[in-house]
């Protein structure tokens, strides 16, 4: 079994799902003999041939809408836009039309697509290839978001968004596309849309992230940790609809939460879980709630970004905040 | 050096003029001899304006929400509609009633989407076809979708679309032009140009001399009919779908007509637009031409026209009352908010629609 990056693991998805089902089809800008602005569909034209793996005319309002047309038909398109900045050409066609096909029609026809794109920020990219625009997606109601934070994650929940029958919007951190490698078996088994994965156990706060995010939340769970502070690390991954018992079970538990996402704060997700655990688990609570997030600021250039970036020295801080409230 | 390298034409085609008469000095389709085919074609046509002031009315007189009317498109329409095949694929936008009716859409579908009642668009016409779809020239892509898949399938099968002259400046129709040269699409793409984009009239929407034009630009094969002229816009829908399902790629018709009524049942186009030029368009409208055609061809009377009219009141009536038994007697459920959002209800939207049973609408749906 081959250790693989998260980049890898998304072409690993792809392709097994390709072979599996002849109905996939990847559709995007330089996706076929160049294999994608960053490789993630690498050798798919080779494989599977130029009417497996259609490389586009440039056009973003095209590939939604052309996608929409043959996911109603039997197809299930897997859309790339080349960068999440560029995606929102494409919010007419996955708002008016994917999200609601199905139930503007009773049922009578479909939108089994997805739509992936690299995603936020830190990797140095040029203007308007850094955002973290989850909360866009994730508040139209019929569609669902997934955001993977691993090899294997990334691997299982991606054959799962394609399986999906209705429309998923799959963004990819690419900031940890290749951050670290795992073993990934290509055995075809998916991982579970609308749940939340717990990565570490923990029973004085719960750190609650997604995303590239992963990486510096699992950094400060081991900084706290020196200072004796037990942090139990969920990773949300579906952020709509988000998968609140996990979160509310742990927090139940805890009685603290620091919620961390790279995005900015207003209206971010983050708001929404925050939100939710107001609702159904405040009397568990012992601490204020807290949010370590992205700056309601436009993304600087890369010279800066690293300041808008949320750190691990961020999140350390935000928990030992709460953690003083006994 | 300079050289041209390229250039360009757009032919117009017209059989029959606004009298009713054939054009001399071409050669007429054989359509202008099949009095039959040519009398079924002009039943729906007076089938789909009866339909249509009974629709109005209904509005103005509450039954009915906003309602895009289609006087004076039903030439037009018709030739859409009749030149398809069943296993072909219809994007219409939202006034295209006549086309959808020869695909088996019932009027009581069309009364229930504009009665505010979504099953509307699950309609009796075939499960492959689009629903109406209000985002201008959006169905242009979706229906290039569709053709992709057939070609990508193998399928002899033809994807279908329509947009207005307003939808004609969207990037949406541009794109999907684009895509269907790419990738030679069994496409047609119809611009049902009715000369007003609500209320910009076509001379403020760009100096093109023609709409096709755009088509051309793209690489497609464009051509512009009368669209008033039911011989003229069939034959060239025959021509373009031909094309599509023998493999020879996708194009563009721009049919001109004229929407004689407001853009919507919410619009007053009074205040926009001269009454001499509406006037001046009732002359040229498609039923009486046909009309005129075919009593001069000896098809047609009087007598004929009476009985179908008052058979066409009766179809009116009775989807009138299909629509407002089903609306009244079997309203849809408050679960059905919830039901259709996706294949399988996520858990917040069960608890959600816990709350929505608990607390329907004072009145209920209406």
């Amino acid at each position: 079994m081959a250790e693989i990056t998260l980049v890898e693991a998304v072409t690993l998805a792809l392709a097994h799902e390709m072979e599996a089902d002849p109905t996939v089809v990847v559709f995007g800008e330089d996706v076929g003999v160049n294999g994608g602005v960053f490789r993630a569909t690498a050798g798919l034209q080779q494989k599977f041939g130029d009417d497996r793996v259609l490389d586009t005319p440039l056009a973003e309002v095209m590939i939604a809408g052309m996608c929409v047309g043959m996911a109603s038909q039997g197809m299930k398109p897997v859309a790339e836009a080349q960068f999440e900045g560029f995606m929102y050409p494409m919010v007419d066609h996955i708002v008016n039309h994917a999200a609601r096909l199905r139930h503007r029609t009773r049922g009578r026809m479909s939108c089994p697509v997805v739509f992936r794109a690299p995603w936020g920020g830190g990797i140095h990219a040029p203007e308007h290839h850094s955002d973290s625009n989850e909360a866009t997606w994730a508040h139209f109601p019929g569609v669902r978001t997934v955001i993977p934070s691993s090899p294997s994650r990334a691997y299982g929940l991606l054959l799962a968004a394609i399986r999906d029958p209705d429309p998923v919007v799959f963004l990819e951190p690419k900031r940890i596309y290749r951050w670290q490698r795992e073993e990934v078996e290509d055995n075809g088994e998916e991982l579970p849309l609308d749940v939340c994965f717990v990565l570490r156990d923990g029973t004085d706060i719960t750190l609650v992230t997604w995303g590239a995010m992963v990486k510096e939340t699992m950094e400060a769970a081991l900084e706290l940790e020196k200072s004796g502070v037990s942090a139990e690390v969920i990773d949300v991954a579906t952020v709509a609809p988000i998968d609140m018992e996990t979160i509310i079970e742990s927090v139940e538990k805890t009685g603290r939460c620091v919620i961390v996402h790279e995005a900015p704060k207003h209206c971010g997700v983050g708001g929404e879980i925050a939100a939710g655990l107001a609702e159904k688990a405040i009397w568990h609570l012992k601490a204020p709630i807290k949010r370590v997030t992205g700056y309601d600021t436009i993304m600087p250039l890369y010279r800066s970004e690293m300041n808008y970036m949320p750190s691990t020295e961020r999140i350390v801080s935000a928990a030992n905040e709460i953690m003083e409230f006994e | 050096m300079a050289a041209t390298i390229a250039s360009f034409k757009v032919d117009f085609f017209q059989f029959l003029d606004q009298e009713g008469r054939l054009v001399d000095g071409v050669q007429i389709p054989a359509l202008a001899r099949d009095t039959k085919q040519l009398e079924s074609l002009y039943r729906l046509m007076t089938l789909t304006r009866v339909f249509d002031k009974k629709a109005v009315a209904l509005q103005r007189t509450g039954k009915l929400g906003t309602y895009a009317s289609c006087l004076g498109h039903e030439a037009a329409h018709v030739a859409i509609g009749s030149a398809m095949r069943e296993e072909d694929c219809f994007a219409p936008m939202y006034r295209e009633y006549a086309a959808q009716f020869f695909r088996g859409v019932k009027m009581s579908d069309v009364l229930m989407y504009w009665g505010g009642d979504e099953r509307g668009n699950d309609f009796a016409g075939p499960k492959h076809d689009f629903p109406w779809c209000v985002p201008i020239a959006t169905q242009c892509l979706h229906a290039a979708g569709a053709a992709l898949a057939y070609k990508l399938h193998g399928q002899p099968r033809v994807a279908v679309s329509v947009v207005g002259d307003g939808g004609s400046s969207k990037g949406d129709f541009l794109e999907a032009i684009n895509a269907a040269s790419a990738w030679k699409l069994p496409l047609v793409l119809v611009i049902v140009n009715n000369q007003w984009a609500i209320s910009v009239p076509r001379a403020k929407q760009n100096t093109a001399r023609t709409l096709a034009q755009k088509g051309i630009a793209g690489g497609l094969p464009s051509i512009q009919v009368d669209g008033n002229d039911l011989i003229a816009s069939r034959w060239a829908m025959d021509k373009a779908i031909a094309a599509a399902r023998e493999g020879r790629g996708a194009s563009v018709i721009e049919m001109l007509t004229y929407r004689l009524s407001d853009h919507t049942t919410a619009d007053d186009a009074r205040r926009y637009r001269d009454q001499d030029e509406v006037d001046s368009a009732w002359k040229k409208e498609p039923l009486l031409r046909l009309r005129n055609y075919l009593t001069d061809q000896g098809h047609w009377d009087q007598v004929k026209e009476e009985e179908l009219l008052s058979e066409c009141a009766e179809r009116v009536n009775a989807a009138v009352e299909e629509y407002q038994d089903r609306i009244n007697n079997d309203p849809q459920p408050i679960d059905s908010m919830f039901n259709y959002m996706f294949k399988d209800l996520p858990h917040h939207l069960e608890e959600q629609r816990e709350i929505a049973r608990r607390f329907p609408a004072k009145g209920g749906s209406h």
